[in-house]
């Protein structure tokens, strides 16, 4: 194998190879970057068993073959190499090396052999369609924060995806949660997606795939199995298997016959938020809203390290309430909120609360309050 | 060099016996009148506290522990000759002794006995460390001028009173930090009163086994042994590096020690580590619903325990020791700390789950640790087990009840099984 690449298109495809490596590896192959070049085009492959990535990148191929080399360490010469540099890649059969060339600099790594690397076995997806990368981007983008991190709840682990009806219309819906915050994101629904069995995207595979969606003009090939996911453009193909397991009925959990109603400048409000909590020092910042006529006062009171106040002018006519959230749960849904006020719904001080963008109901988020 | 007549505190320069009162029972040590650090520990608690109530017992073998599956909790020195140790099972420590008298633990009369001996203690010096209900540390640096007696002279007249006022006896190490005091008191049990003095410290260990460092178990003594290491002249040939690079954390804290060096201070207030409670079962049993009975038991009683000293935990350990003894630890952090028996359980329970079938087992056990102020615990509710907060408000209304009527007065049918 031998083929000539140059620098930036090569750093591309591989550190987005690279990035799916687990650090720590028992198996040595899984360190590994497969790399395959024929006619025109060079493929980078790299998997942690759960994902996998093949980056596709233009080449000029004097050879074709395939090896496999340390994806880490491959990626760390390219960064350092100077930008514009025309790279080649030699693989010498001989001493079962790979050679890396640019410029003056010369590299050698030792490769494995492309026999043992575990290519993902190709399934029959049920559902492919297509969708437009901001489409995408906006569905996990504002759900992902929500995904849990405890490994006994391993189901909430990743973002729900699957089809759902909302007001009647049917529409492509991602949820997440991890029992102390839910979001409930909704778009269109593409054409070719009906079919498709709800999935659970995994947290990782969810990070791998918001490199894919950068670029605005992009159309996303999305193809959903039982067990499998793939996303894939031009250049990128990412599969990943999705979590085995039941996610549990989210429907129930948003309040439904929430009647109060707080309007506030979102960003106003994570602003005095994050202010406020400065002074607790526990890890789970409670803050308290005391609400009452156009009026809210937010407060913190840690009896180790201080307190603080602040007042914001809101929209609110109930009656008086006193609240307690964690803090960092209201900045995360805060900063959700982009274009119009958030709108928060509550019931009593005991009950989940629901918040959403203006009258938006596309975007729905829900929070546990706090006892303060 | 100097001397100390234990039996009547008469200071001396030198002699094997007293020449007061002619008692045999004299420590002599170059160090005697300059060392601080002490660690009493009582001579077989339990057992003295049951022979003190039950003076017909004075004479004879005594066991406490339970059940015929139980082990040994404590054994009199007199069950001691027969080779009976603590931690023994009690169907092998019955063919040792047979004619053992068996008892089972009196939990609150050992409390109020440990209560009695702190009060005494509380004379010598404020800073006290207890470690159980029968050992502490005890810090006497800066108390000669207040008491008119070095610290050797207080701590023999401990034992003293001890013996004099509330019929127990217990053993003194004296030295200059908590690991070598603690050592010390083990050396001359029962009624012992030894002490490792600064010069002597390198030498005294030098042939000593590294077993001999509280805290390390079989696992750590396997570990260092893997390592060459058996004896603190094994230890101390290693580099501080090497030792730290091996060891991480325990290795750094070896190479003090196998040089006799402690920093631990003695704290009054240890703050609390873990909560824990487990209990060894009369037969061996892989019965779920048996086991679930279990877990929800202890579940409560470390809940219990934590709500009297106002601590939640963020991690919850369950323990389980199969019939061949092996032992299974499975732990899991929470969102956030609790200290409702009712979490405690479920997780608990999910970690019971998640082990599958290894039963039989002999022993079940379950943890709370990563302790913090009540305070911060079980502030929020969870959106996808709504019915948490209505089982929360109930264990809270038991809590009250059982405040005020007794821990009997109402109970889950679960722990009945």
């Amino acid at each position: 194998m031998k083929f000539s690449i140059e620098r930036g298109a090569l750093l591309k495809a591989v550190a987005q190879a690279q990035s799916v490596v687990e650090r720590r590896n028992t198996i040595p192959i899984l360190a590994n970057v497969l790399i395959e070049a024929e006619g025109d085009t060079v493929q980078f492959r790299a998997t942690d068993l759960d994902i996998e990535v093949v980056d596709r990148a233009p080449a000029k191929v004097e050879r074709a073959g395939a090896t496999t080399v340390s994806a880490v360490t491959l990626n760390e010469i390219v960064r350092k190499l100077p930008d514009g540099a025309l790279v080649t890649l030699t693989e010498n059969g001989q001493t079962g090396r790979l050679s890396i060339e640019a410029g003056r600099s010369n590299f050698s790594l030792a490769t494995l052999p492309k026999e043992d690397f575990p290519v993902m076995a190709s399934s029959e997806y049920a559902a492919n369609f297509a969708a437009p990368a901001p489409v995408l981007r906006r569905l996990f983008d504002k759900s992902k924060f929500a995904i849990s991190t405890e490994e006994t709840r391993y189901y909430l682990n990743g973002v729900y995806m699957h089809v759902s009806d909302s007001d009647g219309r049917k529409v492509l819906r991602c949820v997440a949660t991890d029992g102390h915050r839910l979001a409930r994101i909704d778009a269109d629904l593409p054409a070719g997606a009906e079919g498709m069995a709800g999935v659970i995207v995994p947290r990782k595979t969810v990070g791998e795939l918001r490199k894919l969606l950068d670029d605005d003009d992009t159309q996303i090939a999305v193809s959903v199995s039982e067990t499998k996911i793939r996303f894939a453009t031009p250049a990128i193909t990412l599969t990943s298997k999705v979590i085995d397991g039941t996610f549990p009925d989210y429907t129930r959990v948003i309040p439904a016959g929430n009647t109060r109603r707080l309007e506030v400048d979102a960003a106003e409000f994570a602003r005095a938020v994050d202010r406020v909590a400065t002074v607790s020092s526990e890890r789970s910042r409670a803050v308290k809203l005391s609400i009452d006529e156009d009026r809210l006062v937010l407060s913190v009171n840690a009896p180790d390290s201080g307190a603080a106040e602040e007042e914001l002018a809101v929209a609110y006519n109930d009656e008086r309430l006193e609240i307690g959230f964690n803090a960092k749960y209201l900045l995360e849904i805060a900063s959700q909120v982009e274009r119009e006020n958030a709108v928060f719904m509550f019931n009593t001080s005991g009950d989940p609360a629901l918040v959403r963008e203006g009258g938006d109901t596309s975007a729905v988020y829900v929070v546990m309050p706090m006892r303060v | 060099m100097p001397s100390l007549c234990r039996n009547c505190l008469t200071s001396f320069e030198a002699g094997t016996r007293c020449p007061a009162c002619r008692s045999p029972r004299v420590t002599s040590h170059p160090e005697l009148f300059d060392l601080t650090i002490a660690h009493m520990d009582c001579d077989a608690f339990y057992a003295s506290v049951e022979k003190r109530d039950h003076p017909e017992l004075a004479d004879k073998p005594v066991i406490i522990g339970g059940g015929k599956r139980g082990v040994v909790s404590t054994a009199c020195y007199i069950a001691r000759i027969k080779g009976v140790r603590s931690a023994m099972p009690m169907f092998q420590a019955l063919k040792l002794c047979p004619e053992a008298v068996v008892l089972p633990p009196r939990m609150s009369a050992y409390v109020e006995a440990s209560r009695a001996v702190r009060a005494l203690m509380d004379t010598l010096t404020p800073v006290i460390e207890p470690l159980s209900l029968d050992e502490a540390f005890m810090d006497l640096s800066g108390t000669a001028r207040l008491h008119g007696h070095p610290p050797a002279v207080m701590l023999a007249r401990l034992t003293k009173r001890m013996q004099d006022e509330l019929g127990l006896t217990g053993s003194v190490g004296l030295s200059h930090n908590k690991f070598l005091a603690k050592v010390a008191s083990d050396l001359d049990k029962p009624r012992g009163f030894s002490v490792i003095g600064r010069a002597e410290t390198v030498e005294f260990l030098r042939h000593k086994p590294v077993r001999l460092i509280w805290g390390i178990g079989p696992a750590a003594q396997e570990q260092l042994e893997a390592a060459g290491i058996r004896s603190f002249n094994d230890l101390h040939r290693w580099e501080r590096d090497d030792l730290a690079k091996r060891f991480g954390h325990m290795g750094e804290r070896l190479w003090h020690l196998a040089r006799g060096e402690d920093h631990r201070r003695v704290s009054p207030n240890e703050p609390v580590r873990s909560i824990s409670n487990e209990t060894t079962f009369f037969e061996d049993t892989s019965d779920p619903d048996v086991l679930d009975g279990h877990i929800w038991r202890l579940a409560e009683k470390v809940s219990s325990r934590a709500k009297a000293r106002d601590k939640a935990g963020r991690v919850v350990t369950l323990k389980l020791k199969r019939a061949n003894h092996k032992t299974l630890t499975r732990r899991v952090s929470l969102h956030q700390p609790t200290q409702m028996a009712d979490r405690i359980y479920r997780t608990a329970r999910r970690l019971f789950d998640d082990v599958g079938p290894q039963g039989p087992y002999r022993l079940i056990g379950v943890g709370l640790s990563d302790i913090v102020p009540a305070t911060d615990a079980d502030r929020e509710g969870d959106l996808l087990d709504p019915d948490a907060e209505k089982r929360a408000r109930a264990e809270r209304a038991a809590d009250k009840i059982r405040a005020r009527f007794g821990d009997e007065a109402i109970v889950k049918g679960r722990s009945l099984r």
